[in-house]
């Protein structure tokens, strides 16, 4: 039983890394309806981000892990949304008209471009770094086996909690929210209506890139390690959890993150680490094959 | 686009449009040194005790005002024209521009013609340019241009032979077939004589790969065919995974995953059982056929982007089961001496049990037989796989992966069968995938999942993708460029994968029909054009 809650709780906070990054593929297909394959690697580079500046505030003396977090975290979201700008613009902009397998072909090369970018600049090694926010609560004393409930993972929680509670309202109630569903229910409509439909995607693409920084700096503060592959696993099990949430739903995405990070962590904590990616990655197929509009998701109708 | 007709189609270059250039360039150099202020400027250093910063500022600035200056040049002369005004408005070359192109090949053929006739030329012309950068930091790079130029020399001047030759030996067959004496054709001007020898050209390419082992003879003759296999290889895949990717239109991301599946069949075949080659070759392709067939139920319905997660997803899960499966295919270690290919029964060991080749012969022994045989197997595999993927293009089933890739929903409609359609041209890829997996296993002796990642998937739908989807000789024009250069600038091994992605974006944003633009469609009314990719672009829905 204590077993049973300790592996609720970790899955729950794995759930909520995926979630968040689920959100970044989940906004974007909703508008442009395309898979967004580099989202994966924004999220690596947000990693990345996080622990440079990480490193660069210690290394100037702030040393006091709330204000350095904060600042870690601002930064990391700013240099993050301009990488999903740049992505956006060079990659997909241009083809916005092209035929639909075009889009999909630039994601990919732009995701081994940006991996292999990585690769280069910050060299091939996996970079630790030691534990930032230590200390938990520890309840549940059984005999031999405790629960313990992180301050890291209360962070991730109310981390993407908060999150999730922001985006929900941008969405409903600010205008640029209702531009974006009016671009998601139809694009040539919402343009002749007067919406600036580059803008509205672009701003897409910038705040699924926050939100992938987001995960990313949550990321690397729960592993204490990160690489320049991280982004391909975890992007694909992202997309599974938002396709398994209904893509273009945002409760949806985070409902599909908590699933996928609990059925990994349990998978992994009953039957076997080797094949908790098979595990998700079945789910992935089972879905999509049986349920393609997910749990929250609209039916998709097919028009011609 | 729209803005970028008009602009070219402008008369005259105003000075407020190169300051405005100029500004943008700046945007852009701003912006980029955001971008790499982080991940360029900053390097993250391992160390003994933790992480340490290595500063790079300079990279970050001077990489982002590359960027500013690529924008402006670009911007200037490609996008505006600014500056030649004057030839704007054809996009196929003029008869003068053609000319030229000639001419320079005619020169690059007889430096070429040199290079291979008098021994030493080339080495004699490297020392000359090479000569006074002896002793300074330019001298590997120089060296390293002057090889390269004296490939691409030598490769325009056994082409161009090659396409005259084929040329020669058509008028002469047709004017023998007709019992006349050969026309006297109309005066050839050098861009006549250029648009004759280019139709030549994927019948000269054969040529030239039929007798290459003849043309690299000598010292280096071992390394040149083993590049050309692998070369031939990654062809081979390319052409297999076009049938999927390029006539049906079904974007598959998890090919290496049959490419796995048959080297593994051979392997566990041959080391369990000891059966032959060429026993196990159908028997590996009709495996790998079946999971394609397996992998292609689930997915039938799927649309383009969501198959392309799945099939990546499937190519994963085959990969982390070989990782794992220890029993079976002994995990990460992989297998080793699978057995080596046989002709007709002869092996080609120097000792051991059974008839040699070389005893059977009367030959010297000598290693090279048996890179030679390989290198013709697989040359036969790969022209195998283009002849049946250009004779099923004529078959209705062909016809109907046309049509499904261009409009499923009108597809159905008209009453063909989706789903035949759509596993055949997933079992036909896989099996082509599989022949190549098992030639695989048998030219290495050894493998395991470490041969089979995504990266490898990317790597050949990089191919099929540069090469224009659909296209044969785009294919091969792309393998041979994407691994020749890999080949070359070694040294830059490790840009490889960055060069990769870079250019699938840049030539899907800038040719998104790939560098042969041109699809000819199959069923043609009347007469035969070619149309250009631009007209032929399908609908966004």
């Amino acid at each position: 039983m204590e077993y049973f809650i300790q592996q609720l709780i970790n899955g729950l906070t794995l759930g909520s890394i995926y979630g968040l990054i689920a959100i970044g593929y989940t906004m974007v297909y909703g508008i442009i309806g395309m898979i967004n394959f580099a989202h994966g690697d924004i999220f690596m580079m947000g990693a990345f981000i996080s622990l440079i500046t990480f490193l660069l505030l210690v290394s100037i003396g702030i040393t006091f892990v709330p204000i350095a977090l904060l600042l870690v975290l601002i930064v990391a979201m700013l240099l993050t949304s301009v990488w999903g700008w740049a992505l956006e613009r060079v990659a997909y902009r241009p083809l916005r008209t092209s035929f639909r397998l075009a889009p999909l072909i630039t994601a990919i090369g732009m995701s081994i471009a940006l991996q292999n970018f990585v690769q280069l600049t910050q060299d091939a090694r996996v970079k630790p770094l030691p534990p930032v926010v230590t200390g938990g609560f520890t309840f549940w004393r059984g005999d031999g086996f405790s629960v313990t409930l992180s301050n890291i993972q209360i962070l991730i929680i109310v981390t993407t909690i908060v999150l999730m509670a922001a985006f929900s309202y941008i969405i409903a109630n600010t205008a640029l929210g209702r531009q974006q569903r009016a671009c998601e229910q139809d694009r040539k409509m919402a343009a002749l209506l007067g919406v600036n439909v580059d803008r509205v995607i672009a701003l897409t693409f910038v705040m699924g890139a926050a939100l992938a920084a987001v995960a990313g700096l949550m990321y690397m503060l729960y592993y204490g390690v990160i690489d320049f592959f991280i982004g391909f696993v975890a992007g694909i099990k992202a997309f599974t959890a938002a396709v398994l949430g209904g893509i273009g739903s945002l409760p949806g995405a985070i409902l599909g993150g908590l699933i996928i990070g609990l059925i990994e962590v349990f998978w992994a904590g009953y039957f076997s680490t080797e094949y908790k990616d098979v595990a998700a990655f079945s789910i992935l197929a089972i879905v999509m094959i049986f349920f393609p509009s997910g749990l929250l998701g609209k039916p998709e109708v097919e028009k011609v | 686009m729209a803005e970028r007709v008009v602009t070219a189609a402008g008369v005259t270059a105003e000075p407020s449009e190169v300051a405005e250039a100029i500004k943008e360039a700046f945007i852009a150099a701003c912006i980029a040194l955001i971008l790499f202020i982080a991940i360029v400027g900053i390097k993250t250093e391992n160390a003994q005790e933790g992480l340490i910063l290595v500063y790079r500022l300079g990279w970050a600035i001077g990489l982002a005002a590359a960027i500013g200056v690529l924008r402006l040049v670009f911007d200037l002369f490609v996008w505006r024209r600014v500056l030649s005004r004057t030839s704007a408005g054809s996009a196929l070359p003029s008869t003068g521009l053609k000319s030229a192109l000639a001419i320079a090949i005619g020169i690059i053929y007889l430096i070429g013609a040199l290079f291979f006739l008098v021994p030493g030329a080339q080495s004699g012309a490297t020392d000359l340019v090479a000569g006074p950068f002896a002793g300074t930091s330019w001298q590997d790079g120089v060296e390293t241009f002057m090889d390269l130029a004296g490939v691409v020399f030598l490769a325009v001047f056994v082409l161009v032979t090659a396409m005259a030759a084929v040329l020669a030996v058509r008028r002469i067959w047709r004017s023998i077939a007709s019992s006349q004496a050969a026309v006297a054709g109309p005066t050839l001007t050098p861009s006549s004589l250029l648009d004759h020898l280019t139709a030549q050209f994927a019948p000269a390419l054969l040529a030239v790969a039929v007798i290459l082992p003849i043309l690299v003879a000598g010292p280096q003759q071992r390394y040149a065919l083993d590049t050309a296999i692998q070369v031939l290889t990654y062809i081979m895949l390319g052409w297999g995974l076009n049938i999927v990717v390029g006539l049906a239109g079904l974007l598959d991301l998890g090919y290496v995953a049959f490419y796995a599946v048959g080297a593994y069949s051979y392997a566990l075949i041959a080391t369990e059982f000891g059966w032959s080659f060429w026993v196990c070759l159908p028997l590996a392709g009709m495996f790998a056929a079946l999971w394609g067939i397996i992998l292609g139920f689930p997915v039938l319905r799927l649309r383009g982007d969501y198959l392309a997660i799945v099939t990546l997803a499937f190519g994963e899960i085959i990969r982390i089961v070989l990782l794992n499966w220890y029993s079976l295919t002994n995990g990460p270690d992989g297998i080793s001496r699978i057995p080596k290919i046989t002709f007709f029964g002869l092996n080609f060991a120097r000792y051991g049990e059974g008839t040699k080749f070389h005893e059977f012969f009367g030959l010297e022994y000598s290693a090279i037989y048996r890179i030679i045989f390989l290198y013709y197997v697989i040359l036969l595999l790969a022209l195998m796989v283009n002849f049946v993927s250009h004779r099923l293009r004529r078959l209705p089933i062909g016809r109907a992966w046309e049509a499904m890739r261009e409009d499923e929903i009108a597809c159905r409609s008209l009453g063909i069968n989706i789903t035949i359609t759509k596993l055949t041209a997933f079992a036909i890829g896989a099996m082509f995938g599989g022949f190549a997996g098992s030639f695989f296993a048998t030219r290495q002796g050894f493998i395991s999942p470490e041969s089979f990642t995504f990266q490898e998937s990317a790597l050949v739908l990089a191919i099929v993708v540069l090469g224009g989807l659909g296209s044969q000789i785009g294919v091969v024009i792309a393998a041979v460029v994407l691994l020749g250069s890999s080949e070359f600038f070694r040294e830059l091994s490790e840009y490889r994968m960055l060069i990769f992605g870079a250019s699938m974006v840049t030539i899907m944003v800038w040719r998104p029909r790939g560098l042969i633009a041109s699809r000819a469609p199959t069923v043609v009314l009347k007469e035969r054009k070619a149309i250009s990719g631009d007209l032929v672009r399908e609908g966004a829905g």
